[in-house]
This record gives structure tokens, C-alpha cells and sequence, in this order.
């Protein structure tokens, strides 16, 4: 489920499709929104209209909103907490004499 | 503002779990954003689907004024900036009701509550743009107006209307500059383009001062939006902020705003203006502006226009989807 979740299913509205974009080469596309259109094609031109007009991008992907899944916001704490807990997966955690290099 | 009819009480629609309120306030108290799928207070969700719903209209009807002027415009680049303008008005109407469907209402919904008249859009777009220097007073006073609006809104509890805010703020910022551009240029030409420009501000500043919403004191809904942090101004503080930037720039052009009781009072900082013709507000609100009617039968005739390219465009994906089904039977 999307940001738009099945709340966006209707009968009148073209699907909806969630927009990202690539800045620049050598960056990941990130989202930037979402677009009702007939079919993908139609979701891209779109996109470039809406999204691109600044030169925001180099590259566009558009997926359709009920192929995405996302995790639940009640399940917050139990998947995301256990990773709070373990400090030493960070090299802030491990004392080193003060004088060591290049580590 | 654009959502300047907000104050209409949103039904409260029974109690609702205490702790699951008291842990969604305290959530926004550290300034947390909250998000479409998050537990929300149905009166902050009917309240977002209406403010957002209502800006969203504004930005799509408010294309109609300028778009008077598209064909007209009295130079190319003139004319190449307002497309411009007019395209980024469009977006942003995209953005908004995006932002709204999150809430859980659809497009067409939203669509069918604007041209059935349930819904509403800001008052300014019912006034006509009818020389060439008030393409110059909207871009100056009423997206200036909006920008002052909007840039608290970027901060707003709900996170998809916070982003679309964000994307829009960095389109507007050429709006009212060029805006400002185009009148100062008319008040700096010729004496019969000086008056069209002051002819302008005397019409348009009313109106802008109004795009504020109604008094504080008229403002029932205030205190729960500031709470939930939708509002982080008071319709009057906005109000006063624009009024304090607006007129220095008008005068730094040889222009003066209609109102004689205009003068900046040194104790407070800040520019005393006089009382708002509230009976015209609330008029133009009613439907009773000067352009309330014709604005309202473009956008249907626009939608119903339409109508043909939306069905050819179902038809057609249709028609590929089924082929490429039957490309991969044959496989
Ligand atoms: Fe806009
Ligand atoms: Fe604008």
C-alpha cells in the first residue's frame, strides 16, 4: 500500500501512478508525487510536464500506486526498534587509542 | 486565503479514544509530521480535505484571469512568462489534490463538489482582469498575498500537504517578481500607462487584503488549527505581514493603495490600514461577485470539452492493454 493506499481505488479516476525522478546521473530516483493517467506512457508524459519543467531530472519512473507495498506505521516499533539498540554497528562504538591513523 | 472559506465548523463525529488523541497531539507538539496512513482525529482529516481540496480549486480556477490575457499579452516575452505562470498554476492544482486524496477522496469527487458549486475557491478569482497592467497587480498583489500564506504552510502537520507546499513555493517565487516587473514597467512608461497601473492597484489591493480569510475575530476555527498545526499564523497577522511588504514596494514605483487612513505607525513597526468591506467579501463568497458566474461555466465547459479526450485516452489504453494480453497468449 501506497502513500495513497486503497483509498485512491474509484471507477471515475484514471489509475494513479507515483512519479520518481533521477536528478542528475549518478543519483537514485527519488519520489517527487503522484498522477492519475489512462496507462503507463501517458503517466510519463504527464510526469515530465508536471515534474520537469525546472530541469529537475534526467530520468523518470512511474509505478502504479497499488503495486506498491508498504509497511504498517502500527508496526513502527517492532521493526524498526531492534536496530536502536545495537550501537556497536556503528564505528562511533569502539575505543581506539587517541594516536592510531587511518581507521 | 485560498482556503478562506475555512470557517464553517467541521462536524466533531462523536468521541474519539482519548489516548489515541492525546498520543496524535503530542505527535505534533514535537513537530512530528503525520502521514496518510497515521491515526488522525476525523475532524483534521475533514478539515485538510477541505482547506486542500479548496486551494487546490483556487490554483486551477485561478488560471481563468490570466488566462484572459495569453493571447493578448503585448510582447513575447511577456507572453512566453505568462504561459509560464499560468502551466506552473496548473501543477500546482496537481499537487494539492494529490496531497487531498491521501485523505481519502478522489479526484473525481473533488472535481464534481467544484463544478456542481459545493465547493469553494478563493474570492479573488472572481474579479475581472481587464487591462493589461492587472496581469501585472495579480502577480504582484495575489501571489504575493499567496506566498505569504503559503510559506507557513510548508511547516504544516500534514505531511503530503508540507511537501506540496514546499514544490510549490519554489515555483511561485517568479510569479510575483514578474508580477512586479510588468506593473513597474507601466508605472515608469508613459502618463496613460501610469493610470492604467494605479487603476489596477486601486482595484486589486481591496480584494488581495481580503484573500486573508475574515478577521481574527470572525475566526471561530482558529485555536483547533493552530493546535494541529495547520495554521501557524491568524488570518489578521497574515494580513498585517502582507500589508507591512506591500506598500513600500508600491510606493518605491510611484503607487499608491486606495486607502486614505493608510499610515505607518512608528510605535508598532507597522502599517495602519483601514477597516475591510467585509459586506463584499462575503458577497463574492456568495456567489455575487463579478465573475463568480462566468468563472464557474469555463470550468464546465472546460471539463465537459474535455470530456472526449478522456474517453479516447481509456479507450486507447484499453485497446493496448489487450493487445499486449493477446501478443502474450500467442508466446
Ligand atoms: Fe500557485
Ligand atoms: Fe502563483
Amino acid at each position: 500500500m501506497s502513500e495513497h493506499g486503497e483509498r485512491s481505488g474509484n471507477e471515475r479516476d484514471w489509475p494513479l501512478f507515483e512519479v520518481f525522478i533521477r536528478a542528475r546521473t549518478g543519483l537514485h530516483h527519488r519520489h517527487c508525487g503522484s498522477l492519475h493517467a489512462a496507462d503507463p506512457e501517458m503517466a510519463l508524459a504527464r510526469a515530465r510536464d508536471v515534474y520537469t519543467r525546472r530541469g529537475e531530472g534526467t530520468s523518470i519512473w512511474v509505478v502504479p500506486s497499488d503495486r506498491i507495498h508498504a509497511s504498517d506505521p502500527a508496526d513502527k516499533d517492532m521493526l524498526f526498534e531492534p536496530a536502536m539498540s545495537k550501537i556497536y554497528r556503528h564505528p562511533s562504538f569502539y575505543d581506539l587509542p587517541d594516536d592510531v591513523e587511518n581507521m | 486565503m485560498y482556503t478562506q472559506g475555512l470557517n464553517q465548523a467541521v462536524e466533531d463525529s462523536g468521541p474519539e479514544d482519548a489516548e489515541l488523541l492525546a498520543r496524535f497531539q503530542a505527535k505534533i507538539d514535537r513537530e512530528e509530521k503525520i502521514e496518510p496512513n497515521d491515526w488522525m482525529p476525523e475532524a483534521y482529516r475533514q478539515t485538510l480535505i477541505r482547506q486542500i481540496s479548496q486551494h487546490a480549486h483556487s490554483e486551477i480556477v485561478g488560471m481563468l484571469p490570466e488566462g484572459n490575457w495569453l493571447t493578448r499579452a503585448p510582447s513575447l516575452r511577456r507572453k512566453a512568462i505568462l504561459l509560464a505562470k499560468v502551466q506552473d498554476e496548473g501543477g500546482h492544482g496537481l499537487y494539492l489534490y494529490a496531497a487531498a486524496e491521501t485523505l481519502g477522496i478522489s479526484r473525481a469527487e473533488m472535481v464534481d463538489r467544484l463544478l456542481e458549486g459545493r465547493a469553494r475557491y478563493s474570492s479573488i478569482f472572481n474579479y475581472p482582469t481587464i487591462t493589461w497592467a492587472d496581469i501585472g497587480a495579480v502577480g504582484w498583489l495575489v501571489d504575493g498575498a499567496a506566498i505569504m500564506n503559503q510559506i507557513p504552510l510548508c511547516r504544516c502537520s500534514y505531511g503530503p500537504y508540507a511537501r506540496a507546499m514546499i514544490r510549490i513555493c519554489k515555483e511561485e517565487s517568479f510569479h510575483q517578481r514578474q508580477g512586479y516587473e510588468a506593473i513597474s514597467r507601466l508605472a515608469k512608461g508613459t502618463a496613460a500607462q501610469k493610470r492604467m497601473a494605479q487603476d489596477a492597484l486601486d482595484r486589486w489591493w481591496w480584494p488581495s487584503l481580503m484573500m486573508f480569510g475574515p478577521s481574527d475575530a470572525d475566526s471561530p476555527h482558529t485555536g483547533r488549527s493552530m493546535r494541529w498545526k495547520i495554521k501557524r499564523f491568524t488570518n489578521d497577522e497574515l494580513r498585517q505581514k502582507f500589508v507591512d511588504a506591500t506598500v513600500p514596494q508600491a510606493r518605491l514605483i510611484g503607487l499608491e493603495p486606495p486607502d486614505p487612513e493608510l499610515r505607518y505607525d512608528e510605535e508598532s513597526g507597522h502599517w495602519h490600514f483601514g477597516e475591510i468591506d467585509w459586506t463584499e467579501f462575503n458577497e463574492v463568497l456568495a456567489g455575487n461577485g463579478p465573475c463568480n458566474r462566468e468563472r464557474m461555466a469555463a470550468r464546465r465547459k472546460a471539463h465537459a470539452d474535455g470530456a472526449w479526450v478522456r474517453e479516447a485516452a481509456t479507450a486507447h489504453a484499453r485497446k493496448k492493454q489487450s493487445r499486449m494480453a493477446m501478443a502474450a497468449a500467442a508466446e
